[in-house]
């Protein structure tokens, strides 16, 4: 029993993790119906910032986490201005065959700069270890996941359901064409929203770093994770991928444990099963029209 | 002349032979008389350009993007292999044929998966099955032999006549065979009022289907024709090199695939041709710089080829061929490239 709720709490930190991951690529689906495989290396990039700030610079932890962040936002938004802008009107095709060169290279960068093997970061003590909850093992670390993970997923809702740009964002998601006519800079709010989300994936690497493993190979390993967040959830709200993620976090963890032999067959065999059901998503719209 | 009959002829022109097609082959031959000391590249060639081909019928002609294209050339490799090991076909060219129609069958089971949906859920599957089909082959280690492959393959003479040497010579000229032979099929397939209905579909599903086309049973049978013909590559892979082993399925295959036919250009068989050999000219060129980071250079070209734009890099490329044809012959310039954007 108390090893069932151990998996499922360890099922949704790595599934929470997979959200403040992937989210950005639910609008960059969702908003401008761009496929972009290049998605993990942004989250790599925040992950390789992160890992230098602490271990090389000997910065705290807590302080890198941020800097990831504006990191992987600021590489997101210069490459959004400089090249994915001219390809939105592009075929499928031309977009993932510019996203695929993209990843190549990102790994083959990293790979130049900081050598092939995995790469760990140095959590603070305070983090390390694990405590029991009525005889429940929890990881300080995945607790703080949990945490951290949490706050941003309501701080996201909340900007999207109350604010201005939010509302903003979901009109040009709902209908480009018609929100640009009532005003909505929608390449603006792309931009942004593009930029952030990249951010969002480079806190996620940094997170992600001790659990899902950092190296150079990490954009091709998790690519398949991302997109299934993403069209599994649908991109019409953020409540979707979120569930999404916490059914692919749990299911891989349950699968990992319970039938290790399998491997991640349960997740592809799940992942197709729900395509061919819902080819649109398990919840809502699709992102692609 | 009437519309129809005018569609007709041009289908008719577009199918007949040229002295340039001619021309090509015989240079490929010759390249194996030419070259004795390269064979083994030459054929890893042959074998690339049989596997762009296939995904040229369904990229360049149906219009369907496929990512997990590697899972067809996976099955047709350990099919062959297995095959080979356990002694079950032992002649070549019956076991390329049985690995061939395997990868067919899980083509055919596969497509009722791909031909929903839109272009969006077509990658996550066609990539799904790819990395499932790994994850299978890793599980099932006993039968495949897990991360070490499929080893000690002993291939048995071709016809029982032809033994295969070390030096890849009759590997060379038994894949440029099954090749030629592939391609022939090929173009006449995509020549054929079926391949017109193809094109068809691809350029428009929804007109297509209104002018009575079976739109879902055109694209089961060009999806399960490229997954025989993937599988046949995958089988003549572990043929000529005596391996199978699990990077048979790796997506960096189907991307590299993807790359080769986009170098070579979509839409006209020769594509997947033409961009095997440039691709692995590439791949040469970039690992003699720098061996370990390749991968950046193949990426950069990939990122360069999408913003110039495929189809403005073609006209560049057959700018001078078509200045010569034009000087020489004194009529307009027969090597263009009929590409839409798929």
């Amino acid at each position: 029993m108390t090893s069932i709720l151990t998996n499922l709490f360890d099922g949704v930190a790595y599934g929470m993790l997979l959200f403040v991951l992937a989210c950005g690529l639910a609008v960059t689906l969702g908003l401008m119906n761009f496929v972009n495989l290049a998605h993990g290396a942004f989250a790599m990039a925040g992950g390789y910032v992160c890992m230098v700030l602490v271990n090389r610079m000997g910065w705290p932890f807590f302080a890198a986490l941020p800097l990831a962040f504006v990191s992987a936002a600021t590489i997101g938004i210069v490459l959004e201005r400089t090249l994915y802008r001219h390809l939105y009107a592009r075929s499928h095709l031309d977009q993932v065959l510019f996203t695929i060169g993209l990843t190549f290279m990102s790994v083959a960068a990293v790979d130049y700069i900081q050598g092939s093997s995995r790469v760990f970061i140095n959590l603070p003590a305070a983090l390390q270890g694990q405590f029991d909850v009525f005889g429940v093992g929890i990881g300080r670390y995945r607790l703080m996941i949990i945490v951290i993970c949490g706050l941003l997923t309501i701080g996201l809702q909340m900007v999207l359901a109350k604010t201005r740009f939010g509302s903003r964002l979901r009109a040009a998601v709902d209908d480009p064409r018609a929100a640009s006519g009532l005003g909505i800079n929608v390449p603006q709010v792309f931009a942004f929203t593009f930029a952030f989300g990249c951010g969002l994936a480079g806190l996620g690497g940094a997170l992600s770093a001790e659990i899902l493993g950092l190296d150079p190979y990490f954009p091709l390993k998790f690519m398949i994770y991302f997109l299934i967040v993403v069209t599994v959830g649908g991109s019409s709200s953020i409540t979707g991928p979120f569930l999404a993620s916490l059914l692919l976090g749990i299911g891989d963890v349950a699968g990992k444990y319970y039938v290790p032999k399998m491997g991640p067959f349960v997740i592809y065999t799940m992942m197709i099963v729900i395509l061919i059901w819902r080819p649109n998503g398990l919840f809502g719209r699709t992102a692609a029209r | 002349m009437s519309a129809s009959s005018d569609v007709g002829y041009h289908a008719q022109r577009q199918a007949r032979w040229h002295y340039g097609e001619a021309a090509f082959w015989l240079i490929v031959l010759a390249c194996g008389f030419v070259f004795p000391s390269r064979y083994l590249i030459m054929t890893d060639i042959l074998r690339l350009a049989l596997f762009a081909m296939s995904l040229d019928l369904l990229l360049g002609y149906a219009g369907i993007v496929s990512l997990g294209h590697a899972a067809f050339f996976g099955v047709g490799a350990y099919a062959a292999g297995l095959l080979a090991l356990h002694g079950i076909v032992n002649e070549p060219v019956l076991a390329l044929v049985v690995a061939g129609l395997v990868a067919m069958v899980l083509g055919f089971a596969t497509s009722f998966l791909v031909i929903r949906g839109v272009d969006l859920t077509r990658l996550m599957v066609t990539l799904g099955i790819a990395l499932l089909l790994e994850a299978l082959a890793e599980r099932f280690s006993n039968v495949t032999g897990g991360t070490d492959g499929l080893q000690g393959i002993e291939m048995q003479p071709i016809f029982g006549e032809i033994p295969f040497d070390m030096f890849g010579k009759t590997g060379f000229f038994y894949s440029l065979a099954v090749l030629l032979v592939l391609f022939l099929f090929a173009r006449r397939v995509v020549h054929s009022p079926f391949g017109l209905s193809l094109r068809a579909i691809k350029n428009n599903p929804l007109r297509a289907a209104a002018t009575g086309i079976p739109v879902n049973r055109r694209l089961i049978a060009i999806y399960t024709l490229a997954a025989f013909y993937a599988g046949i590559a995958g089988a003549l892979f572990t043929q000529t090199t005596a391996i199978a082993s699990l990077d048979v399925f790796a997506f960096e295959r189907s991307a590299d695939l993807m790359l080769v036919l986009v170098i070579g250009g979509t839409g006209y068989l020769y594509g997947g041709l033409i961009g095997a050999v440039l691709f692995r000219m590439l791949q040469e060129l970039f690992s003699t710089i720098t061996p370990q980071y390749w991968q950046f250079w193949i990426g950069l070209v990939l990122v360069v080829i999408v913003l110039v734009g495929r189809q403005r890099l073609h006209r560049w490329m057959l700018y001078v061929p078509n200045l010569v044809i034009k000087q020489i012959a004194g009529r307009k310039a027969v090597v263009a490239i009929p590409e839409s954007d798929a």
